[in-house]
C-alpha cells in the first residue's frame, strides 16, 4: 500500500509516578474533535494518562476508545473516574461524561494548567477550525472569537497539503523554513482553492519547500486576523495539533512580533486537561 | 467575558459581541432577532457559576454572513434591533 503520508501518529502515555489508588478526586477529559480525540485522566489534578487518536466516523465509539486506550495496562476502570467531562465538536457524543463543556473554556484552562498561569492569550490551531482566546491567571475565558468557517488554515489543511506534497505531516513544517526567499502566501487559504493554486505552483515548477511556505504563509496569515480581533497579550500559547508545526509558528512570530511560549508536552491535549480540571472544580463544588 | 460571533472577509469584519458580565439574562433579544439566531443557554464560558447568558445558536455559527444579512449597513441603516432590545447595553456589532 503507498504511504499515507497525512497520517499522523497516535499514541498514549502513562505517569511512572503516580497511583491513582493513593488519588481522593479522579477526573476525565475526553476532547472529540473533528480530526482528532483525546482522553486525559487526572488524579487529583496531575496527568494520571492520556490517549491521542484519530476521531472516527462514530464520535461515542472514538470516545470510548480513547478513554479505554488511556486506560490500558492500568487497573484504574472507567467506573472509578469520580466525574467526567466531554468537550469538542463531538462533545454531545461523549455517552460516559457527565457533563459537556465548550472547548474555549477547556482550552483556556488546559493552556493554563500546561503553560502556567502567566497565559494570556491562548491559540488553538485543530483540525477544523481556529480560535483565539484571551483568559486571566485562573485560566477563565475574558474573551474569544471563533473562525469555524471552513478547515483553511487548520490541521485537516495540513493533512492535505501532506498528501500533495508526499510528506510526511510532521516534517512539513521543518521542509517549509528551507527556502531562500519567502514567497507570497498562496491567495486563497480555502483548503480546495489552495490546494488547486498549490498544483499549479509545482506544475510551474516551484519546488516543494516554496509551496510549502507560500502555504504555511497564508495560514499564519489568516490566524493573524483572528488574533487582531481580541488583541494579543504576552503570554501567548498556541495549542493543538498545528502547534507542532514550526513552519506555521515561525511565521505566526514573525507577522505578530510575540515569541509563542515552547510546549514541553503534546499540545493536542490541552482541552482534555482543560475538561478533566474543570471536572474536578465542578466535582468538589457539588460534594460541598 | 466577550464572547465574537461572526467572520471576517474581502468586504470587513462582521461581529457581534456579547459581554456575558453585562448580560443578566432576561432573553429581551431572542424575539427581537427576526432571524432567531440568539438563545438563552447555560454559561458554558464559567462552567461553575449557574447562570443563563444569550449566545448565537449553533446552527447559526456558520451562517451569520446570510443570516445578518438584513441587518447589514447595506439593507438597513437603522438601529439594530438586538443591539436596542438590549437594557444591559451586553451586545455590540462591529458593523
Amino acid at each position: 500500500m503507498a504511504q499515507e503520508f497525512w497520517r499522523w501518529k497516535e499514541y498514549t502515555w502513562r505517569a511512572p509516578d503516580i497511583s491513582w489508588t493513593d488519588g481522593k478526586i479522579i477526573t476525565g477529559g475526553v476532547d472529540v474533535g473533528s480530526v482528532s480525540t483525546q482522553a486525559v485522566v487526572m488524579v487529583d489534578g496531575e496527568i494520571y494518562a492520556y490517549a491521542n487518536m484519530r476521531t472516527g466516523s462514530d464520535s461515542p465509539d472514538s470516545a470510548r476508545k480513547a478513554m479505554n486506550w488511556a486506560l490500558q495496562d492500568s487497573d484504574l476502570t472507567l467506573d472509578k473516574i469520580h466525574y467526567i467531562v466531554g468537550t469538542g465538536y463531538g462533545r454531545v457524543n461523549v455517552p460516559f461524561a457527565h457533563k459537556t463543556i465548550t472547548e474555549i473554556a477547556c482550552h483556556a484552562r488546559g493552556a493554563n494548567y500546561l503553560y502556567g498561569p502567566s497565559v494570556r492569550t491562548v491559540l488553538d490551531m485543530g483540525g477544523q477550525d481556529c480560535k483565539a482566546i484571551s483568559c486571566d491567571e485562573r485560566g477563565k475565558v475574558t474573551a474569544f472569537v471563533m473562525n469555524d468557517k471552513c478547515a483553511a488554515g487548520t490541521g485537516r489543511g495540513m493533512e492535505v497539503f501532506a498528501d500533495l506534497m508526499q510528506v510526511p505531516i510532521e516534517q512539513l513544517g521543518e521542509l517549509s523554513l528551507q527556502v531562500d526567499k519567502e514567497p507570497e502566501p498562496v491567495s486563497s487559504t480555502c483548503v480546495v482553492f489552495a490546494k488547486s493554486e498549490a498544483v499549479g505552483l509545482l506544475r510551474k515548477g516551484w519546488r516543494k519547500n516554496a509551496v510549502l511556505a507560500a502555504y504555511c504563509n497564508a495560514m499564519a496569515h489568516r490566524v493573524c486576523t483572528l488574533l487582531e480581533r481580541i488583541s494579543i497579550q504576552k503570554d501567548f500559547a498556541i495549542t493543538g495539533g498545528i502547534a507542532k508545526n514550526v513552519g506555521v509558528v515561525t511565521r505566526l512570530e514573525k507577522e505578530l512580533g510575540v515569541q509563542a511560549i515552547k510546549p514541553t508536552f503534546d499540545t493536542q491535549i490541552a482541552g482534555a486537561v482543560g475538561a478533566a480540571l474543570l471536572g474536578k472544580a465542578i466535582a468538589e463544588q457539588e460534594k460541598k | 467575558m466577550i464572547a465574537n460571533f461572526g467572520y471576517t472577509d474581502g468586504s470587513g469584519e462582521y461581529y457581534i459581541m456579547l459581554d456575558t458580565d453585562k448580560c443578566n439574562g432576561c432573553g429581551a433579544c431572542v424575539p427581537a432577532c427576526r432571524a432567531h439566531i440568539l438563545e438563552l443557554r447555560d454559561n458554558e464560558y464559567a462552567p461553575l457559576a449557574a447562570t443563563k447568558i444569550v449566545v448565537v445558536k449553533d446552527a447559526n455559527r456558520k451562517r451569520i454572513k446570510y443570516d445578518c444579512a438584513p441587518c447589514k449597513p447595506a439593507s438597513a441603516a437603522r438601529a439594530l434591533r438586538c443591539v436596542t432590545a438590549c437594557k444591559p447595553g451586553a451586545i455590540a456589532h462591529s458593523w
